[in-house]
């Protein structure tokens, strides 16, 4: 007689909770010294279970299914050249900015994932942060595997992990996950799983790499997706961290309702590098920056506050914000990126005019009255031959680490500034949301390493712009300024040229 | 607004059954078709059925097989071997 088939329930039961024990030889305070200093208050942690009820041996069949998918994509489309199929060569340069920026932040959150895993005491969540580890460990895997293969032909990739910890603006994405990092691991489950996770990356992840597949990118959709279906995953065990808390114990209110506040204003700022991308890189579009935010945050923001708000939890305190800032942020960045350029490891371009009247037509109440009149003057500029570069050090958020660019709610013709003094010393901010973030920890963010203040005091590589971009492994006319006339634009042109000559 | 319940799948062969299954079983979704991914909506309320996808399918299917081509999704999520449901609380 066979045994009688285990219910997906069971098996969750037998194969989580039950592989758990209680310590005889060690308090369990000390085997999980962090979970406290938080101030979170947890009661029962069987509380929580994961809705997927995922075990590991079926997790192992399942990702395992994923990479035999993702590989066979990737050996057809290195095997049979689609590097010269895709739309322009100047969509390579999202991918120089997603393996610089973003990979190196899933390694950051597997290894993050992998120190919370171990360190709250639920076997419920240790099990699906050990998933998740594994899961991010497999992503940056991925995607230095397929970009891996544009590397034989593009510019500006080869150098990733150096220049994710020295190049100005990728301090962006690496201090916000420096920031998670050496929070609790609550915070760090709020910010990561809950705010980044569940909020915010489907901006990423969705419009962009349907965007990706429609440049023709096939290995890239690929790796996107095959990600994409882990991150649901994750996007559950962000919700249920948070109504696990919330339940818990009326005083974890506040604490969580500033976590989400700090978490989703420094989540807008990092994912307006990818509003650029999207507005501005691809040279076929799926859907603007502004349609996709009214989709995944307006909407299904919306929804989920609304189920949340049952635990008193509010949306979060600049949501209206950022909102209104979504209809300026892509041009805003995209207007930086031009500028600087020169100092950096991709190429920019202004965009031609059909791509304008796109961008008027996406952005009815902004792009002609504020941007349209600036980047036609650039433009105007490059023709006669005199294209501009920024020729100074920005002054950067000490919090978001941004170039302080951005403009006053209500008034797009007004940088914002903020300041505040800790212990005798002033430190600048971009908006309200980030000083509130350095206010209310100043001990941590006056640790922050500010890349031009960093420029400044002699740490990095020297004096002179040149001696800087050395120690950026940025390769000088090569990997930096335009797009026209960059090595990268003349082997495309050169594709082109062949798609119309005899083969052999 | 309402709250939709979403869930977002690959457009491709391997999704098709569900995707199918999901347009019967729920009366009133709303599609957003997107470049390699179809993103299905529903208000307040959507259910994947093993059985509806099978019928489809033609073989045996656990429901938690969705993983493979899943993107996204959004509610609160309820799976056990007959039914994956996303919904938010009214």
């Amino acid at each position: 007689m066979t045994a009688k088939k285990l219910s997906l329930k069971q098996r969750y039961e037998f194969l989580t909770r039950d592989l758990d024990w209680e310590p005889s030889y060690q308090p369990v305070d000390s085997i999980f010294p962090y979970d406290q200093f938080e101030g979170i208050k947890i009661k029962d942690w069987s509380g929580w279970e994961d809705p997927f009820r995922l075990t590991m041996d079926s997790y192992w069949k399942f990702q395992a299914e994923k990479e035999r998918k993702l590989y066979a994509v990737i050996d057809a489309f290195a095997q049979n050249n689609g590097q010269t199929g895709i739309s322009d060569g100047r969509y390579i340069n999202v991918l120089k900015l997603f393996l610089t920026a973003i990979s190196p932040a899933e390694y950051q959150a597997h290894r993050a994932f992998a120190f919370t895993g171990r360190h709250l005491r639920g076997a419920g969540t240790r099990v699906a942060c050990q998933m998740q580890s594994i899961d991010e460990l497999r992503h940056i895997q991925t995607q230095i595997h397929t970009i891996s293969h544009y590397n034989k032909f593009f510019d500006g990739m080869s150098e990733f992990p150096i220049q994710h910890d020295r190049v100005f603006y990728l301090s962006v994405p690496k201090s916000f996950f420096d920031d998670a990092r050496s929070a609790g691991p609550f915070e760090f489950m709020i910010a990561i799983g809950f705010a980044f996770e569940y909020l915010l990356t489907n901006l990423l992840f969705v419009p962009f790499m349907s965007g990706a597949a429609y440049n023709g990118d096939m290995s890239t959709v690929t790796f996107g997706f095959s990600a994409q279906s882990d991150e649901s995953r994750h996007m559950t065990l962000g919700i249920e961290v948070i109504k696990f808390l919330l339940e818990q114990h009326p005083d974890n209110l506040p604490i969580v309702q500033r976590w989400v506040d700090k978490w989703f204003w420094r989540g807008f700022r990092l994912l307006g590098v990818v509003a650029a991308m999207m507005d501005y890189m691809l040279p076929k579009k799926v859907m603007s920056w502004k349609e996709a935010w009214d989709i995944y945050f307006v909407e299904a923001g919306g929804a989920l506050f609304k189920d949340l708000a049952r635990y008193g939890l509010k949306m979060p305190k600049y949501a209206n914000v950022a909102t209104e800032a979504c209809e300026h942020i892509s041009h805003q960045n995209w207007g930086l990126f031009y500028q600087l350029c020169h100092v950096a490891g991709f190429h920019a371009w202004m965009p031609d005019a059909e791509h304008m009247d796109w961008l008027s037509e996406k952005y009815p109440n902004t792009f002609d009255k504020y941007y349209r009149p600036r980047f036609e003057m650039w433009a105007k500029q490059e023709k006669e031959g005199k294209r501009f570069y920024f020729n100074g050090l920005p002054q950067l958020c000490s919090c978001c680490q941004l170039p302080m660019l951005y403009t006053e709610p209500g008034d797009p013709t007004k940088t914002c500034f903020r300041n505040s003094t800790f212990k005798g010393t002033r430190y600048h901010f971009c908006s309200d949301g980030c000083k509130d973030i350095f206010d209310n920890e100043p001990e941590k963010y006056v640790q922050s390493w500010l890349p031009v203040n960093q420029i400044f005091q002699g740490n990095c590589g020297g004096a002179t712009v040149p001696e800087v971009l050395d120690w950026y492994k940025i390769n000088v006319g090569v990997d930096n300024c335009d797009y026209v006339g960059s090595p990268d634009e003349t082997l495309w042109k050169s594709w082109m040229e062949q798609r119309f000559s005899e083969a052999g | 607004m309402t709250q939709f319940a979403s869930i977002t799948l690959m457009q491709n062969d391997d999704a098709r059954p569900i995707i199918d299954a999901i347009l019967a079983d729920n009366p009133g979704v709303r599609i957003l078709s997107m470049p390699g991914a179809v993103k299905l909506d529903c208000d307040s309320r959507l259910t994947v059925s093993r059985a509806s996808v099978e019928e489809r399918l033609g073989r045996p299917w656990s429901l938690q097989e969705i993983q493979l081509v899943l993107v996204s999704m959004a509610g609160n999520l309820e799976e056990d071997d007959d039914l994956f449901t996303l919904s938010w609380h009214k």
